[in-house]
């Protein structure tokens, strides 16, 4: 457990302060590089919740996939700087008054209440290999599943429609 | 599960199966139609939503769950399910001639539309977060592409990313509220949900939170007030004939899941979120209607009014907790829904009718009021209807909107709210000045509109004009109607 | 349980070490007489004109956004494959479906030429 706790508050203390390199870093690419390694990081923790299938997911398609749209995309803007000050000053202020609102409320939601938690079944060794996954994905959550590749298809036919293609080729 | 279970469980959900194969099998045989003749899709598409309509009309009285609890069949699905069927009716005849004169039109329109209202029909019938949320995803993506059809057009793609922008941070706030209920009771499940926290054992404090942000992801959805920013623009800046159809069908599917996830899983929780939902409530009903007054442009008018009209129907949701109002919540929330269908077709049908694209002569692109003068003399027929349209919504009898404003506010005290519904009331007070104020420039100034010729706008004007006026009179059944589709667990 | 990640996290580290040495090592030894001319941009040994990055074609990110909704397409593989034998005929049913849907995407965008390159 020990080494657990140790690479845990490693891991945390990287991930957070590659989500805060994205967050405040003016330069595009240098966020994308520091959602990489934020991405990296979630997956190795992951890991160590007993969840490979999600550390796999996590780094195929997020740090995989999806950080080559966003590199993709900030190419495409060719802004790569951010300009400095923001549009609407008061925006920020607002947005750090109502984010720590949102904490109080939360911290105190949680603090009227005697902290219980629910009984639930300890889970067994493995639960979150690919096989277990799959057991419960194609019997229990088989609708969800299916449903799943038609969002995927309306995604498709949404980015062949916003990017403007009119109509079908007439040459095979 | 074995392949037999899986056939007898696609059964179950039949008008769902058939709508989704229809909507794949369309998509690809819009390929092969000719560009010049896109009627033929926009016609398979509504053939595929009335067999859809027959086979979920046929089926109604069953009871039941499927899919291993994902989905729950019962007579609110049903009735849900109508409503979103006819308004992708009502969608298609509103857009077909519009999208050919914007010059917009495409296939993909309808394919999009039809796959939106599977989205909303596992929306009403979802008994599980996991589901909901699948389904919130597939209602609301096509939306998000619909609002952006008319690419380049800068006002469509500012409305589909402001729209996508949003509904994606709702989303979020969906899943963290998901994520915190299973944390709070170990299931996703709505039945579990309700039997963990009566057999105790639950943390009161996550779910709290949980419920609380799950009203958010789907506050934004149906537009209440604090969660309202993005719908004048979006509606504005969509194609009218996509407002239409997002102005009702997705705030219907967003009620659609307020309703089932609230009544039947957090009634415990009512204490803590009765202030809440009237807070949202009379904000949104003030807030909607007060900004309302100052819009000439129509459509940010119509938008500010569907803000407004989520505030109503919010204010059923209130009393949800209370075992014996319960079911008159779910019964006249359901009510409204189907007269702000009715109603707001009508509505954006006349609306859609006098819109035209600027510089074909006039100076004017038909949305603002001024454009209205006259039309009372021109066009007796759609004056009436857009007369009757304004009427529903303010709730002047004879109209569906009256019968339907009525049921609500009877829930609302019934409950114990006498506050809220004088709100309500005062509100729609309010709300008359400037929906009369439409009716005053069509018939009390000079003016001459253009309007389009296109049977179908002119049908659906009509037709669900006559429907909000003939209804209203036998609206004792069609509430009994709704009164059967209480929310149990099955 | 974490114990058999081991060899990948031992390969990272030597990975990352390897790398960083060489570099340390080219930076050491390696002889640097930067001139001006040297140290701008290269470019086919004309004079650099304009920023660095250009904006590009629409068509990069649409098919990006294809190589998104097949890569998560094929992560919905990986758990079926693992128990496919269990499932049997009832698992090769349901990944047919789901293939099927995902096809008709597949027709669909390459009948609207989105995998053609102009």
């Amino acid at each position: 457990m020990i080494p657990d706790m140790i690479l845990f508050i490693l891991l945390a203390i990287v991930a957070v302060t590659s989500a805060l390199g994205m967050l405040l870093s003016r330069s595009a690419v240098y966020s994308a590089l520091n959602l990489v390694l934020n991405f990296g990081t979630v997956a190795v923790l992951y890991l160590l919740l007993g969840a490979p299938f999600i550390a796999l997911a996590q780094i195929t398609v997020y740090a995989g996939a999806i950080m080559v749209l966003f590199l993709f995309v900030i190419m495409l803007l060719g802004v790569e700087q951010l300009r400095k000050g923001s549009a609407l000053p008061w925006q920020q202020t607002l947005a750090i008054i109502s984010g720590l609102l949102l904490l109080a409320l939360t911290a105190y939601v949680i603090f009227i209440r005697p902290m219980t938690l629910p009984q639930v079944s300890p889970t067994q060794l493995g639960f979150g290999t690919p096989g277990a996954i799959g057991e419960i994905l194609f019997n229990k959550y088989l609708l969800p599943f299916e449903v799943t590749s038609v969002l995927l298809l309306v995604a498709m036919i949404g980015a062949i429609v916003l990017t403007g293609k009119r109509e079908p080729k007439t040459k095979t | 599960m074995s392949l037999n279970d899986l056939l007898v469980n696609l059964n179950l959900i039949m008008p769902i199966t058939i709508l989704t194969a229809w909507a794949c099998v369309l998509l690809l045989v819009d390929l092969f139609i000719p560009k010049e003749r896109k009627g033929i899709t926009a016609l398979l598409a509504a053939l595929g939503l009335l067999v859809a309509l027959a086979l979920v009309i046929s089926r109604a009285g069953v009871a039941t769950s499927a899919f291993n609890g994902m989905i729950m069949i019962d007579g609110f699905a049903t009735f849900m399910s109508v409503i979103f069927l006819f308004s992708g009716l009502a969608g298609i005849a509103v857009a077909y001639d519009y999208l050919i004169r914007s010059g917009i039109e495409r296939g993909e329109y309808y394919v999009l539309l039809l796959f939106s209202i599977v989205g909303m029909m596992l929306m009403a019938a979802a008994a599980d977060l996991i589901m909901v949320f699948l389904a919130l995803e597939l209602l609301s993506i096509p939306l998000y592409v619909l609002a952006g059809i008319a690419v380049p057009r800068p006002d469509s793609e500012e409305a589909a990313l402001k729209y996508f922008l949003l509904g994606a941070f709702a989303s979020g706030f969906f899943l963290y509220g998901t994520a915190l209920v299973y944390g709070a009771t170990g299931s996703t499940a709505l039945t579990e949900i309700v039997s963990a926290t009566t057999s105790g054992g639950v943390n009161l404090s996550f779910l709290v939170i949980g419920a609380g942000l799950i009203l958010v992801g789907l506050g934004f959805k149906v537009a209440v007030v604090p969660f309202h920013m993005w719908t004048p623009d979006v509606y504005q800046g969509a194609p009218s004939s996509v407002t239409a159809f997002m102005a009702v069908g997705a705030k219907a599917a967003g009620f659609a899941a307020l309703l089932r996830i609230f009544v039947l899983a957090f009634p415990p929780l009512a204490m803590d979120l009765t202030p809440v939902l009237w807070a949202l409530a009379a904000f949104t009903m003030i807030i909607g209607n007060v900004i309302a007054i100052a819009q000439r442009n129509i459509k940010r008018m119509l938008a500010y009014s569907s803000i407004a009209h989520a505030g109503y129907i919010m204010m059923a949701l209130v009393p949800y907790g209370q075992g014996n109002v319960a079911a008159d919540t779910v019964a006249s929330a359901l009510f409204y829904l189907l007269a702000y269908m009715l109603t707001s077709f009508a509505a954006w049908a006349v609306v859609i009718a006098l819109e035209h694209n600027m510089g074909e002569g006039r100076d004017t692109d038909g949305l603002s009021l001024e454009d209205y003068s006259g039309l009372g003399q021109k066009q007796p027929a759609l004056a009436a209807a857009m007369t009757v349209a304004m009427l529903s919504f303010i709730g002047i009898p004879p109209t569906l909107g009256f019968v339907g404003k009525f049921y609500l506010l009877r829930t609302v005290i019934e409950g114990g709210f006498p506050g809220l519904a004088l709100i309500g009331l005062l509100t729609s007070l309010v709300s008359a000045y400037y929906y009369l104020r439409v009716v005053v420039y069509m018939y009390m100034r000079d003016g001459e509109p253009v309007v389009r010729r296109e049977p179908w706008l002119y049908f659906t004007a009509l037709a669900t004009a006559v429907g909000v006026v003939v209804l209203s009179i036998f609206s004792e059944p069609l509430f009994n109607w709704a009164s059967q589709a209480v929310l149990k667990l099955i | 349980m974490l114990l058999e990640y081991l060899p990948i996290a031992v390969l990272l580290i030597l990975a990352l070490l390897l790398a960083g040495i060489v570099i340390a090592l080219g930076h050491m030894f390696g002889p640097r007489h930067p001139t001006e001319r040297k140290s701008m941009p290269y470019e086919s040994g004309m004079r650099p004109i304009g920023p660095g990055t250009r904006r590009m074609p629409v068509h990069f990110y649409l098919v990006a956004v294809l190589f998104i909704l097949f890569d998560i397409e094929v992560m919905f593989f990986l758990p079926w494959a693992v128990i496919y034998k269990k499932l049997g005929v009832f698992g090769l049913v349901e990944m047919l479906i789901f293939i099927a849907i995902l096809g008709v995407g597949y027709v669909y965008v390459w009948k609207m030429g989105a995998l053609e390159w102009e």
